[in-house]
């Protein structure tokens, strides 16, 4: 299968491309190092992405979306599968080899307050990259790095300052500036708003809209927020347990949900309108352990549709047209 | 449904945030440390010891320039001592008319007075400048063996622990090793092979004092890789990792500045117990030798005539009140930097 993945070729026209990734982490390994039990964080998932677009993965806590987005960065090595980056097949790339992409794709991580050196100012924190790429002479740097913070919303006069003297909304755009200041072409958005109040949210994510026209950059936004993930998305993924149930433009998904676990998170989405009635979908049951999956299809222990072949058969991940995938067997009949 | 979600989002990328003035400025960590140091009583006490104990080695001997290391008080009398002795040899007397001279040509065990500070020693040195003389050596002796302690500890610690796996068993397994190594015996069989090989006794300390580092290192690199095991795993790592950095640059410009205040501990007061060894090899007569002063070598004259130990105290009371200033100061500025560089404590 392997031999299989290698042939697989990826179309021109895609800055990204996933090809039935998987990451496994081992749980219990015995003297020998066989790994006797593993946890499936990220099943086969698979999904292209053009330069420009913003792509947004939901799912609930634990499903494997930041797995996913630090597995497309190679920041976990994938078990299987193969990324392709700006038709580069980028999988088998060494540490030396990556650190070379890893000018052109970035990630902005979910917590602003650890994400940061403790020790290094502002100014420090992002010239360092800028140095250490050679992305502009050594004698512009200073001048690139305030035009930087200016673009993310942060005042000249932070250059000295140290992490621990700002509030989580600002650390957030020093995160940003820190993720373009090597121009990347894309970046992984892990969370970026989840740590911080909602009007903070709201500076955030109009911030990255504003610098995804301004620097043509290509997001993968993971997050768990829907209405966030509508403002800002092309396209979506809806991840459930490890696995993509679903992926479509954001067009296509909010319309016509396919997947009865995307009907239901949609049906959760709050509406700001208290006359409004809401048609819930309640789901009963927790998310089962990625450790030990349910057989068949993931989803059919807290499914409210599920039948016999749910049980034993997992389903396969189709297009129903329009490049509108999903993987259930009620959608075959 | 469109149109009132997107209302969820208001326009707007401007920081809200009230900033802060651009006159305030927060305290920097360093000069936090610094203030939190100097609020203690005890660091102070400790700092003022070590700057006396240096500025009295080092500044002391290019202002007291009476007398040398080496330099004997040859200002002894010469005594003449006449005896008589008469003796009876087939009735006839005879007698002996005998004169010793007996040089004292050096001035030893002078009590104090205003020519020698603290008087002098068995041999007719001037104790005071040799307790200078002896401070040098074990102000630098174990400021090297502290360096070189840290820069190899910090670089076998820092990769260990940043690689993990079979390297850090490796460089764990040797610490384990050396750490089994028993000190002095095998101070005394180096000393031996040492005095055989015919070294300049100037230099047999700085020698031994490296065989010390090389037995001292684990230490520090246990306490360095324990820290960037649980440093590594930070998110600003990962962030580091993602920023494409290289592993050196990873581990000695993200990580070991983080290790750095338990580093600076460490060193403080391992800088106590260097001077302790250093004092203790030479008190053995494994150190420095005679005729070069060392505090250790100085309590060691008590060694060659009880009647020091009770009756000249001036000979060897001041090299010990200096070892026990230069450990007890070493000692309250590593409690000192190990209270002012706890995060935990805002005072």
């Amino acid at each position: 299968m392997a031999e299989e993945q290698k042939n697989v070729t990826p179309a021109s026209d895609n800055l990204l491309e996933v090809h039935n990734l998987r990451k496994c982490f081992p749980l219990k390994k015995t003297i020998t190092g066989k790994v006797t039990r593993e946890l499936i964080a990220v099943d086969d998932v698979s999904f292209s992405l053009k330069a420009g677009e913003t792509l947004g993965i939901v799912g609930e806590s634990g499903c494997g979306k930041t797995t996913l987005g630090r597995a497309i960065l190679k920041l976990h090595q994938p078990t299987s599968g193969r990324i392709f980056f700006e038709g580069q097949d980028i999988t088998d790339y060494t540490s030396s080899q990556m650190r070379e992409i890893r000018k052109k794709m970035q990630i902005i991580f979910q917590d602003p307050y650890s994400s940061l050196p403790p020790r290094s100012t502002v100014g420090g924190i992002l010239s360092e990259p800028v140095e250490v790429h050679n992305i502009v002479p050594k004698d512009q740097v200073k001048e690139y790095v305030l035009d930087l913070m200016d673009k993310c919303g942060l005042r000249s006069y932070y250059y000295e300052r140290y992490p621990h003297e700002f509030s989580g909304g600002q650390r957030q755009r020093i995160c940003i500036a820190r993720a373009l200041s090597v121009n990347p072409k894309l970046v992984i958005c892990d969370e970026p708003v989840s740590a911080l109040d909602v009007s903070i949210q709201a500076q955030i994510i109009n911030l990255l809209k504003r610098l995804q026209q301004e620097m043509d950059l290509t997001y993968v936004f993971i997050s768990h927020d829907l209405s966030v993930v509508k403002f800002i998305s092309d396209k979506i993924g809806v991840m459930y347990l490890g696995s993509m149930v679903e992926f479509g433009t954001k067009e296509d998904i909010f319309a016509n949900p396919l997947h009865p676990y995307t009907q239901a998170l949609f049906s959760a989405i709050p509406y700001p309108d208290p006359d409004v009635k809401m048609n819930r979908i309640i789901l009963s049951g927790d998310i089962p352990s990625p450790a030990n999956p349910p057989k068949g299809c993931r989803f059919h222990t807290r499914c409210p549709h599920a039948k016999e072949i749910c049980k034993e058969v997992t389903p396969e991940y189709k297009d129903y047209g329009n490049g509108h995938c999903a993987a259930c067997h009620l959608l075959n009949e | 449904m469109e149109e009132q979600l997107k209302n969820n989002i208001p326009e707007g990328t401007e920081d809200t945030d009230t900033p802060l003035d651009q006159n305030v400025r927060l305290m920097s960590p360093t000069r936090m440390v610094v203030r939190r140091f100097f609020r203690s009583r005890l660091s102070i006490i400790g700092l003022i010891m070590i700057v006396g104990l240096f500025l009295f080695s080092f500044v002391g001997p290019l202002i007291y320039t009476q007398w040398g290391e080496i330099e004997l008080d040859e200002s002894g009398k010469t005594e003449y001592a006449t005896a008589e002795t008469t003796y009876t040899v087939n009735g006839v007397e005879y007698t002996l008319h005998q004169t010793t001279e007996k040089s004292l040509k050096d001035n030893f065990l002078a009590p104090p007075s205003a020519e020698h500070i603290l008087g002098t020693d068995n041999e007719g040195y001037d104790i005071f400048v040799r307790l200078m003389y002896g401070g040098r050596i074990s102000l630098i002796v174990s400021f090297i063996a502290v360096f070189l302690i840290t820069i190899l500890g910090v670089f076998m610690g820092g990769i260990a622990g940043f690689f993990g796996g079979v390297v850090d068993n490796v460089i764990m397994r040797v610490c384990d090793v050396l750490i089994c190594l028993p000190g002095i015996p095998i101070l005394l069989i180096i000393s031996t092979i040492l005095d055989a090989s015919g070294i300049d006794a100037k230099y047999r300390i700085y020698l031994l004092m490296i065989y010390l580092t090389f037995i001292s290192w684990p230490g520090t690199a246990r306490l360095v890789r324990g820290q960037i095991l649980s440093l590594r795993e930070q998110e600003y790592m990962v962030a580091a990792e993602a920023m494409g950095y290289s592993a050196p640059r990873k581990i000695f410009k993200h990580l070991v500045p983080n290790v750095m205040p338990q580093l600076i501990v460490q060193m403080s007061l391992s800088l106590g117990s260097m001077i302790l060894y250093e004092a203790t090899l030479s008190y053995l007569n494994l150190g420095v030798k005679a005729p070069y002063a060392a505090w250790g070598t100085m309590i060691n004259i008590i060694s060659t005539n009880q009647d020091i130990l009770q009756n000249h105290l001036n000979v060897w009371v001041p090299a010990g009140i200096c070892i026990v200033i230069a450990v007890l100061g070493f000692n309250f500025v590593g409690d000192g930097l190990r209270d002012a560089l706890d995060p935990k404590a805002r005072r």
